[in-house]
Parts: structure tokens; C-alpha cells; sequence
């Protein structure tokens, strides 16, 4: 059987959308899949070793909230001040209440399992971030090198 | 429920941690042995059948009892 390829990009930087590529990724290599993971824009933020990931009722009406907040409660009052530590907390109960695994925990596994996480230059330059704040094993690169891998995979995923 | 040499209890887990759990344990067994395991999650029933596809793996048994989801995998 040949190794199949899965690469995805990963553009997102908030609580919920870090989850689609680290499960994906993750998942995948336990199936066999040689997987790459390109991180850029928002997406780097899921590299630091402080996850400061936080989710926003704001802007998203499909968003489960409770009380059925989300048929009644007006949606200004998702800007106001204190709601997004409110509603990421809240998040982050559930999920533990569930079994789901933590963000930092789907992305050891993925170290653990080999995935490949490439880090966009461009975008690291662009806003000036600190690599020093990065966890350890990422490659720094750019567009091109990214299609290295992907032009080759059997899936390719932009998340 | 036949022999098993191996027991992995991933109940209270969901998606995707009992099959990366799974696929852990495996890689430190050797060819032919068998590994049980326990899941409380409803998706894991579909997740074990299409890993045994994709891996190779065999999946000698999968059954739910008390409440709790039994799979019997033979490694390969």
C-alpha cells in the first residue's frame, strides 16, 4: 500500500477552528497518511506555546449558546466587553465535559505522529511575530515549498 | 468476548482520541496480537471499522455491551 499524502492549510486563529486541522492531521497520520500542515496568517497563532485561542460568539449566528441565548439575547450584546472570555471559558468546559481533547493535546499528538508543520515566512515578517513564542520542530518556508508536498498529496484541505 | 493480549479503556473519550489512543498502543505491540478496546463514544463504532479498512488492522470483533463499546483488533 502506498503512503497517501494529506496536506492541509490552516488559516484560522480562534478556539473552534484550531480544532478542524490538528484532529484532521492527527487522525490522519494514525491512518498511515505522511500529512503537512502549512500555517498561515491567523493560523500561526495555533503554533505558540501559549495557546491563548479564544472563541467569539460575535458575528456567528450558529453558534450553540446556553439558555437558547442564541434565539433571544440580542446580537450586539456578543460585543460587549468580557463576552468572549465568558463564552471561551464556557467552551472549554464543555469540551472537557465531553472527553474532547485540548488543543495542546491534538497538536502533541500530531508531533508525536510525525506531521509536518511548516510555518508561512511571509506571514511571520508581515506581522512581526516572535518565533521565540513558536513551539520547537516547525519549518519556516513559503508558497512554493508548500505545493512541494501538496502537489503530490492525495488530499489537500484549506481550513 | 475471545483472548485479547492487550487492554486500552478510552471510555469518556471522544473523537479523535480513542483511535489515536488505539493506534498508539498497536505500534507497541507486535504482529498477531490483539488489542481490546473500550470506548464510551457512539462515532467510534464507524471510526474502528474504517481504521481496520485503512490500517489493515483486523477487526476480529465489535460489539456494545453495558452500555460501553467492546472492539477486538488484531494487529498486523
Amino acid at each position: 500500500m502506498d503512503e497517501k499524502k494529506l496536506a492541509i492549510i490552516a488559516t484560522k486563529g480562534s478556539l473552534d477552528w484550531a480544532y478542524p486541522p490538528f484532529i484532521l492531521a492527527s487522525t490522519a497520520a494514525a491512518l498511515g497518511y505522511q500529512t503537512q500542515i502549512f500555517f498561515t496568517f491567523y493560523g500561526l497563532q495555533l503554533l505558540k506555546k501559549d495557546l491563548t485561542l479564544e472563541v467569539s460568539p460575535l458575528g456567528n449566528p450558529g453558534m450553540p449558546m446556553p439558555m437558547g441565548m442564541d434565539k433571544w439575547f440580542p446580537v450586539l450584546g456578543t460585543a460587549l466587553p468580557g463576552m468572549q472570555s465568558v463564552m471561551t471559558k464556557m467552551m472549554k468546559q464543555k469540551m472537557k465535559s465531553k472527553g474532547v481533547a485540548s488543543v495542546e493535546e491534538l497538536r502533541e499528538l500530531c508531533q508525536e505522529a510525525e506531521v509536518k508543520f511548516i510555518a508561512c515566512q511571509m506571514t511571520v515578517d508581515l506581522f512581526d511575530m516572535d518565533t521565540s513564542a513558536f513551539i520547537d520542530g516547525i519549518e519556516y518556508a513559503g508558497a512554493a515549498a508548500f505545493f512541494e508536498f501538496a502537489g503530490d498529496s492525495d488530499i489537500c484541505l484549506y481550513i | 468476548m475471545a483472548d485479547f493480549d492487550q487492554e486500552l479503556d478510552a471510555s469518556g473519550l471522544n473523537c479523535p482520541l480513542p483511535i489515536l489512543r488505539a493506534k498508539k498502543t498497536l505500534n507497541g505491540m507486535e504482529g498477531g496480537q490483539v488489542l481490546h478496546v473500550i470506548a464510551t463514544d457512539p462515532g467510534s463504532v464507524k471510526d474502528f471499522d474504517a481504521f481496520a479498512k485503512q490500517t489493515g488492522n483486523e477487526l476480529m470483533e465489535s460489539k456494545e455491551e453495558g452500555g460501553k463499546f467492546h472492539f477486538l483488533i488484531k494487529k498486523s
